[in-house]
């Protein structure tokens, strides 16, 4: 690679080895992407029904809400903090909106209503963190257990059906070719990781996000405002949270209080397996687009060679910490 | 080796000028008191265009106090603080900085994971013209090419790569990045905190490099250093501090490394300097920076 | 910092790493080759795959109903794979199984639906392809959403208990305490109303003097249970409970407060502790349900589907039966050791 100094003079092939982890560390994205490619080439291998657009599209469709809500919790992930209740937040949205609509208010404006509620709880997620200084675990902990509640109180337990129309809208589908299936959502979720990936890289703005996540003592001697930066990330999350809990409704038109449990740490799954790392400060959306579609891809894919979905948990846990294992290995400076 | 400063014979007393040049940044009379704790016990401080100034000291002696209270970190008692003849108060690093003050810290306050540019122009990115720019648009382009040139002009040539990230450079180049940084954007002082401390020989010997580049360049340094050898390679004045005030300032070709050594530590007194008094002296004995 | 934890020297872990998942996932992959036609109700030819979608892969009661569907797949020298939801309530996780399935080309799939509003569109979709869907043990609503339900009949069960527990009561006047699962599950709503009916007594009756939402779990079964003791311990004599988890914990705050001889404890589930807890005493009794021949009829529905096109229809109760220790004349039941033989988990 282009950064070994003239010092480095050790054994070739420890100088290439250290080549090697230095292209990983600079670009996190590798690894994830040659364990996606290697799920596909195994997948369509051994099996007769994975390898297929019917199923590529499927895969996609099935990541839409998870990888969503994996979009805010990798901006939260990137300035070193982590958010518990982002699925939590979202399943408030799918009541809201559906409440607010079997009510009387326009689709629209409750889809509105409903982003704006989603912001809320998590602005005040990152004012508890930047005001009261308290660590985003314990915050969003107690946030997921306070929307968990919220939740239940405002459904009275109980699930309601979606209206049809714009609630639902993000369900239908457009057919490419008169073949290839996306649906409204796919396309959401689409625009929702292009924005986010330009925001990230090519703005003022996102370079503080990654510096405030990797050197918070750094980015403040810069002059950045870290506490208004941490409350503009929470507060963006808190909007795709929003988008997500619409795309929930188009994948299963139901507002159930008890939906997404596991939201929360399957996002987490995804971003970390995309490659961004828990202490903050590196990786990105690209990654977690990969990290969200390994996951969807080792289900469906070992779902095809006839696995029970015990092994297919299993495997995801494994994939986790070996993505965890191998950032630590990669960050260690040579 | 740059000693464009006129030098007058003998050590500067405490008010006494150099030549007949203005100083850059005066203080005068400075005092910060924590409680019973004095950090800061009547301080004056001078700094002229283009020169290399050390501020010497043993630990505790309140170098630390000193130069925050010149940057703005903290806010002195008493005491006046000159910029270019006018007075200052600052409130902030940040108000310091945008005076044209900057300061390489001991940490560097650089973010490892990003990449040399965006660690140059952390916090004051280039942005683009017009909309683009409101909407907080990096131009990349400009920045990688105002950094490329910076390093250019400051001779380091050992990074090749404007696009790698600090965290893969070697301690020394890391240094040069937070150098390189203060030079871009300081356009009055520079102030580096132990800028040798973690380093080598070799990488040492760059930084000194780096920093007789920028004083001679007119920018005026000051270089907190218990690196003797380090001050008396690049100092032009050597600003020894004790007991919470200068006790006195003396010139490298005047003097030997153990005199300087000697004067720290109190043991022996600094020719010319007759100010010093004992019973004052003794509240600042436990200060703590 | 974080970064200088480990010094072991980077290799390529992630790569390894899932190289070795997906190496073992292949080496112990079932055959399943040959791609399934997919003509609804054509003459299968070779091994015929069936999906098996539970609520969770944990609780007892599912495994008895995956194992007992995998025993009955395997016996044909068919091929059965099971998935399941996170938890109860993941509708979205079963959506995507059932997407899978259809996928990998099943003949059917056999679901016991979280939430039977939240799976339809997927159930349609894949009825759309000629995969006939049956759900076992939990009725979709409508019900008619799938061909055909194999299920126990819940308000039946319930029923049961209600009879049983008025016997035993004879004239004393029943003081009721309910341990419900939650206000949204049929299950809850229909084991609940069929008790009441078997005890005589109309929906709103001043004879219940606690309910309390469980979730059918133990922990907070017990921990409202006490709580409700508070109110009413001297007056409670009947304890209904929509499982035997939820009974356990409720017969343990009973237990702490020295009231398990005067309140009849009784549950519905027949899984193998309960009738232990039967046998023990701490239950008068409990209903049990048949999962396995839930699961064998729908894997066998399955079958036939695919060799003769035929599909199941309607619903078909698998059965409920009264496992208690002390029978009253005029309802059958079965003694614990019979129980012993036929329970679940």
């Amino acid at each position: 690679m282009t950064t070994t100094t003239s010092s480095a003079t050790g054994t070739l092939g420890r100088s290439r080895a250290d080549g090697v982890r230095r292209t990983f560390a600079r670009y996190p994205v590798l690894g994830p992407t040659a364990a996606l490619v290697l799920a596909i080439i195994v997948f369509s291998v051994s099996t007769t029904t994975f390898f297929n657009i019917d199923n590529f599209s499927l895969i996609v469709q099935q990541s839409v809400v998870i990888g969503t809500l994996a979009l805010g919790q990798t901006l939260i992930i990137l300035t070193a903090g982590i958010d518990l209740a982002n699925a939590a937040i979202a399943v408030f949205g799918t009541l809201l909106l559906t409440r607010l609509t079997i009510g009387g208010t326009p689709s629209a404006v409750a889809i509105l209503l409903g982003l704006v509620a989603c912001t809320v709880v998590a602005t005040v997620s990152g004012l508890l963190v930047t005001r009261i200084k308290l660590p985003p675990f314990i915050v969003t902990l107690g946030m997921l257990a306070v929307m968990t509640a919220v939740t239940n109180l405002y459904s009275g337990g109980t699930t309601y059906p979606v209206p049809d129309g714009l609630l639902t809208w993000l369900g239908t589908s457009l057919y490419l070719f008169g073949r290839v299936q996306f649906t409204m959502g796919m396309i959401l979720a689409a625009l929702l990781f292009v924005l986010m990936w330009f925001v990230l890289s090519k703005t003022a703005w996102g370079r503080h996000v990654y510096a405030v996540g990797n050197e918070p003592e750094a980015a403040r001697l810069t002059g950045i405002h870290i506490d208004r930066t941490l409350v503009s990330v929470y507060a963006v999350a808190g909007v795709i949270y929003g988008f997500a809990a619409w795309m929930a409704l188009g994948r299963t038109p139901t507002a159930d209080p008890n939906a997404y449990q596991t939201g929360n740490l399957d996002s987490i799954t995804a971003v970390v397996i995309g490659g961004t790392s828990l202490f903050g400060g590196r990786g990105g959306v690209v990654g977690t687009i990969i990290g969200a579609l390994i996951v969807a891809i080792l289900r469906s894919g070992l779902t095809q060679m006839g696995i029970d979905s015990n092994y297919q948990n299993l495997a995801t846990g494994v994939l986790v910490i070996a993505a965890v294992a191998f950032d630590q290995a990669t960050r260690r400076r040579g | 080796m740059s000693t464009q400063t006129v030098q007058t014979p003998g050590p500067a007393a405490s008010s006494g000028a150099v030549g007949d040049r203005t100083p850059v940044m005066t203080a005068r009379g400075l005092v910060k008191r924590y409680g019973h704790v004095t950090a800061i016990n009547g301080c004056d401080f001078d700094l002229y265009p283009g020169e290399v100034l050390a501020v010497v000291g043993d630990n505790g002696a309140g170098k630390s106090s000193l130069i925050k209270a010149l940057t703005g970190a903290l806010t002195p008692d008493a005491g006046t603080v000159t910029l270019d003849g006018k007075p200052v108060a600052f409130h902030s690093p940040l108000e310091a900085r945008q005076q044209g003050i900057e300061t390489v810290y001991q940490t560097l306050a650089v973010a490892p994971a990003l990449d040399i540019a965006s660690n140059l122009f952390l916090g004051r990115e280039i942005r683009r013209e017009g909309l683009l720019g409101s909407l907080r648009l990096l131009d990349k382009k400009a920045m990688r090419s105002a950094a490329r040139k910076e390093l250019n002009a400051l001779g380091i040539a050992t990074i090749q790569d404007i696009t790698q990230p600090v965290e893969t450079l070697s301690g020394g180049q890391r240094q040069a990045v937070a150098v390189a940084r203060a030079a871009m954007f300081g356009s009055k002082v520079v102030i580096m905190d132990e800028p040798t401390a973690a380093l080598g020989v070799r990488e040492t010997a760059q930084v000194l490099e780096l920093i007789k580049r920028i004083s001679g360049r007119g920018l005026p340094v000051v270089l907190i250093s218990h690196d003797m050898p380090a001050v008396f390679e690049v100092a032009d004045r050597i600003h020894v501090h004790r007991l919470g005030r200068r006790a006195g300032i003396v010139e490298p070709k005047n003097v030997s490394m153990s005199d300087v050594v000697s004067y720290i530590t109190g043991a022996e007194e600094i020719p010319g300097t007759h100010d010093a008094d004992p019973d004052q002296a003794a509240h600042t004995s436990e200060v703590a920076p | 910092m974080n970064r200088n934890l480990v010094h072991r020297p980077a290799g390529m872990a992630l790569a390894v790493v899932s190289l070795a998942v997906l190496g073992i996932s292949a080496c112990s992959t079932t055959k399943t080759s040959g791609p399934g036609s997919s003509a609804a109700g054509a003459a299968q030819k070779g091994p015929i795959k069936i999906g098996l979608v539970t609520k969770t892969d944990t609780n007892p009661y599912f495994v008895k109903l995956r194992e007992s569907a995998k025993a009955a797949a395997q016996k044909q020298g068919d091929s059965l794979v099971a998935l399941a939801g996170k938890f109860d309530g993941d509708n979205a996780g079963q959506v995507n199984a059932i997407e899978d399935l259809v996928q990998q080309g099943v003949k059917g799939i056999l679901i016991t639906p979280s939430n039977s509003a939240g799976v339809l569109g997927a159930i349609k979709t894949a009825q759309d392809k000629g995969v006939v869907v049956i759900a076992l043990d939990t009725a979709t609503t409508p019900a008619n959403a799938v061909a055909a339900t194999y299920a126990t009949d819940n308000e039946q069960a319930g029923k049961l208990l209600g009879q049983y527990v008025k016997a035993t009561l004879g004239s004393t006047k029943p003081q009721i305490v309910m341990m419900d699962l939650d206000p949204s599950a049929s299950v809850g709503i229909q084991r609940h109303n069929g008790f009441l009916e078997g005890m005589g007594l109309p929906l709103k009756t001043p004879d219940i003097i606690g309910t309390a939402l469980t979730q059918g779990d133990q922990t907070k079964a017990q921990s409202a249970m006490e709580n409700l003791l508070q109110r009413v311990g001297n007056q409670v004599n009947v304890v209904y409970d929509i499982n035997e988890p939820a009974a356990r914990g409720a017969y343990q705050a009973l237990k702490e407060k020295g009231l398990t001889g005067k309140v009849r404890v009784g549950a519905i589930d027949g899984g193998c502790q309960g009738v232990q807890d039967v046998k023990a005493g701490h239950f008068v009794a409990t209903v049990m349900q048949f999962p396995k021949k839930m699961a064998e009829d729908g894997v066998n529905a399955v079958i036939e589907y695919a060799k003769s096109g035929k599909k199941p229809s309607g619903f078909i109760d698998t059965g409920a039966m009264l496992i208690t220790d002390k029978p009253v004349p005029g309802l059958t039941s079965k003694d614990t050791t019979w129980g012993a033989q036929n329970c679940w988990g």
